[in-house]
C-alpha cells in the first residue's frame, strides 16, 4: 500500500539533491547554507518519522538559525533569455500544456479512481490520505510525460527544482512553522485565555452584539492562528454555543456554517496564513511580501460584513 | 495572561519585519514556556509539530515538472495564447479562472488549482499576457500588481467554493466538534448554509475583478507620464 511515509520518501529525496545542486554551485556565495538548510529538510522527512521529537525539535531550530542567522542566497541565473524561451515557447507550442495540467487533472481523476483499486483485498493508496498522495503520483506522470516529450539531461528537473526551491527560500517551510506553532498555542490554551477576555469586556446580552463578537472573532482569532479550523472550536465553545445558540436560540447549523466562513476572512488578511498569503509571493516573485494580503483585505473586510449580517437575519429565524 | 506572549511576539516579529522562520520559533518557544513546561518539553513538541505537519510541504513535489516546462518556454506559451484572443483583459482572465475555480472547488475538485501548480506557471503568465496586448511592455509595478490580483482569486475563488462540498475538512470538523456538544448536524446542511456566503463572494470579488482593468489603465498612464 502507498502511504503518507512513501510521499515523505519522495519529498525527501527531492530535497536532498536541492542540497547536492546547492553544494555544487560555486556562483552562489551562500551555497552551504543552502545545502544545510535543505539538507536538514532532507532529513525531517526521511527520517522523521522514526527520529525522537526532541532530535526533531533540534534539527528545526537548526535550520531556523541557518536561514535567519546565516542566511540563504541563491547561484547565479543561468541561460536562458526571454527571446530563447519564446522561440523554445513557438517550437513546442501547446504542447507544453500537457505536463502541465497532467497534474491537476490525474490529482482529481486519483481521488476518485485510487479508492476503488484494490491488491490482494488491499488497497493500492491509503484512502485517507487519498488527495496528497494523488497529487505527489500526479507530479511523478507529469514529469516522465514531460522528460519523454522534451528529452532534457536527466539531472535537468532536480537543477530546476532548486532554482525554484532557492527562489522561494525560507518561505517554503513557513506554512509548516506555523502549523507547529499553533499546536504549541493549543498545548498552552490560548485560545481559552482570548475567549475569557472577549467575554469579560463585550456587552454580550444583545443579539446583535454577540453575532457582530462571534464574526469578527473568528476572523481576529484566525488571523492569529493563522487557520480558521484551529479558531473554530474555541470561538464556538466560547460564545457561539452558549450565547448564540443556547440563550438567544439561534439555529447552531447556521451559526457554524457561516461561523467558518468568517473565519476564512481572516485567513485572507493574515500572514500567519503563509501557504496562501506569503508563499505565492515568494513564487510569482514580488517583492512586497504582503502584496497579496494587501489585494485580498478589501474583499475580506466586505464579506465579513456580509457573513454578520446574513447571519444575524438567517440564525434566529424560524 | 502570560500564555499570549507568542502572540505578543509574533505580532512585533511582523511588524519589525524579522525573519519569519525566528519569530515563528521564539513565539512557539515562549508560548510553552509560559504554559509551564520546560524547555526540552517545549523543544521535542515542537519537533513532534513540525514532522506531523509535513505533509503541507508535498506540494513542492510540483518543483522539478513546472521548473522542467518553464525552461521549455511554458510562461511565454501561455502568454502568447492569450495575445491571440482579441477580447482578452486582464480583468475577463481573472474573471473566467475565478467562476473556473469557485465551481470545481463547490465540486470538492480543489486541487484543480493552486500557486505552484496553475498561477506562476499558466495564470498569472496569462493575466500579464492580457494586460500587454493592451498597452504593450508592461512597467514592473502594474506586472506585480497583476500577480497579486491573480494569487487572491485562487485563494478567494476555493476558501469560498470549497465549503459548499459536503466531504472537505471544514464540513467535517464542524460535524465532529458540534456532535462532541451533543448537537447533530447533517453535511448537506452545513452545505447548503454556505452557498449564500459563496454568493456574496463571487458578486464582490467579480465587481473588484471588473474595475480593475480601469485601475491598470490609470496606473499605467501615470507611470508613462
Amino acid at each position: 500500500m502507498i502511504t503518507l511515509e512513501h510521499i515523505y520518501w519522495l519529498t525527501g529525496l527531492m530535497m536532498a539533491g536541492v542540497a547536492i545542486v546547492n553544494a555544487r554551485d560555486r556562483t552562489n556565495p551562500r551555497r552551504f547554507n543552502n545545502t544545510a538548510f535543505w539538507g536538514i529538510y532532507a532529513v525531517t522527512f526521511l527520517a522523521g518519522s522514526w527520529l525522537p521529537d526532541i532530535v526533531s525539535g533540534f534539527l528545526v531550530i537548526a535550520m531556523v538559525l541557518v536561514a535567519s542567522i546565516r542566511g540563504l542566497g541563491q547561484g547565479k541565473k543561468e541561460g536562458a533569455t526571454r527571446e530563447e524561451l519564446e522561440t523554445s515557447a513557438r517550437k513546442w507550442g501547446n504542447k507544453l500544456f500537457i505536463p502541465a495540467l497532467t497534474i491537476p487533472l490525474v490529482t482529481v481523476l486519483g481521488t476518485f479512481i485510487f479508492k476503488k483499486i484494490t491488491i490482494n483485498g488491499f488497497p493500492l493508496v491509503d484512502v485517507k490520505q487519498v488527495t496528497v498522495i494523488s497529487l505527489a503520483i500526479a507530479t511523478l506522470i507529469a514529469l516522465s510525460v514531460g522528460m519523454a516529450m522534451l528529452k532534457p539531461p536527466l539531472l535537468a528537473p532536480i537543477k530546476e527544482a532548486r532554482r525554484l526551491l532557492d527562489a522561494v527560500g525560507w518561505a517554503a517551510v513557513l506554512p509548516q512553522m506555523l502549523a507547529a506553532l499553533g499546536a504549541l498555542f493549543a498545548i498552552a490554551g490560548v485560545g481559552n485565555v482570548v475567549t475569557g477576555l472577549a467575554e469579560r469586556w463585550i456587552p454580550l446580552d444583545n443579539a446583535f452584539v454577540v453575532v457582530v463578537t462571534y464574526g469578527i472573532g473568528m476572523a481576529v482569532f484566525t488571523m492569529i492562528m493563522g487557520n480558521a479550523f484551529a479558531a473554530f472550536p474555541v470561538m464556538t465553545a466560547g460564545i457561539g454555543l452558549p450565547l448564540i445558540v443556547q440563550r438567544f436560540g439561534g439555529d447552531p447549523t447556521i451559526m457554524a456554517a457561516i461561523g467558518m466562513l468568517s473565519g476564512f476572512c481572516g485567513t485572507l488578511m493574515t500572514p500567519m496564513a503563509a501557504n496562501f498569503n506569503i508563499v505565492p509571493t515568494a513564487l510569482l516573485e514580488l517583492p512586497d511580501e504582503n502584496a497579496v494580503i494587501k489585494v485580498q483585505i478589501p474583499t475580506a473586510l466586505m464579506l465579513l460584513a456580509a457573513n454578520i449580517l446574513l447571519m444575524y437575519f438567517l440564525v434566529f429565524r424560524h | 495572561m502570560l500564555t499570549l506572549v507568542g502572540i505578543v511576539i509574533v505580532v512585533i516579529g511582523f511588524v519589525l519585519r524579522i525573519n519569519p522562520l525566528l519569530v515563528v520559533t521564539v513565539a512557539g518557544l515562549a508560548t510553552g514556556i509560559a504554559s509551564g513546561l520546560n524547555p526540552l518539553e517545549v523543544v521535542a513538541a515542537f519537533g513532534k509539530a513540525f514532522i506531523t505537519s509535513r505533509y503541507v510541504a508535498i506540494v513542492w513535489l510540483v518543483l522539478p515538472v513546472i521548473g522542467l516546462l518553464e525552461h521549455a518556454g511554458l510562461k511565454e506559451r501561455a502568454r502568447a495564447v492569450v495575445a491571440g484572443l482579441r477580447a482578452a483583459t486582464t480583468s475577463r482572465v481573472l474573471l473566467v479562472y475565478f467562476t473556473i475555480r469557485q465551481i470545481t472547488a463547490a465540486l470538492g475538485l480543489t486541487s484543480l488549482g493552486g500557486h505552484a501548480q496553475m498561477v506562476r506557471p499558466l495564470i498569472a503568465p496569462m493575466a500579464e499576457g492580457a494586460a500587454e496586448n493592451q498597452y504593450g511592455e508592461l512597467p514592473e509595478s502594474v506586472r506585480h500588481k497583476i500577480r497579486a490580483h491573480t494569487a487572491a482569486v485562487d485563494n478567494i475563488a476555493l476558501f469560498f467554493g470549497e465549503d459548499i462540498f459536503i466531504a472537505i475538512g471544514s464540513i467535517l470538523l464542524i460535524r465532529g466538534f458540534l456532535e462532541q456538544n451533543g448537537i447533530l448536524v447533517e453535511p448537506t446542511q452545513l452545505a447548503i448554509w454556505a452557498i449564500p456566503t459563496a454568493i456574496c463572494a463571487f458578486v464582490i470579488h467579480c465587481a473588484r475583478l471588473l474595475l480593475l482593468d480601469r485601475s491598470l489603465r490609470a496606473d499605467i498612464s501615470r507611470l508613462r507620464e
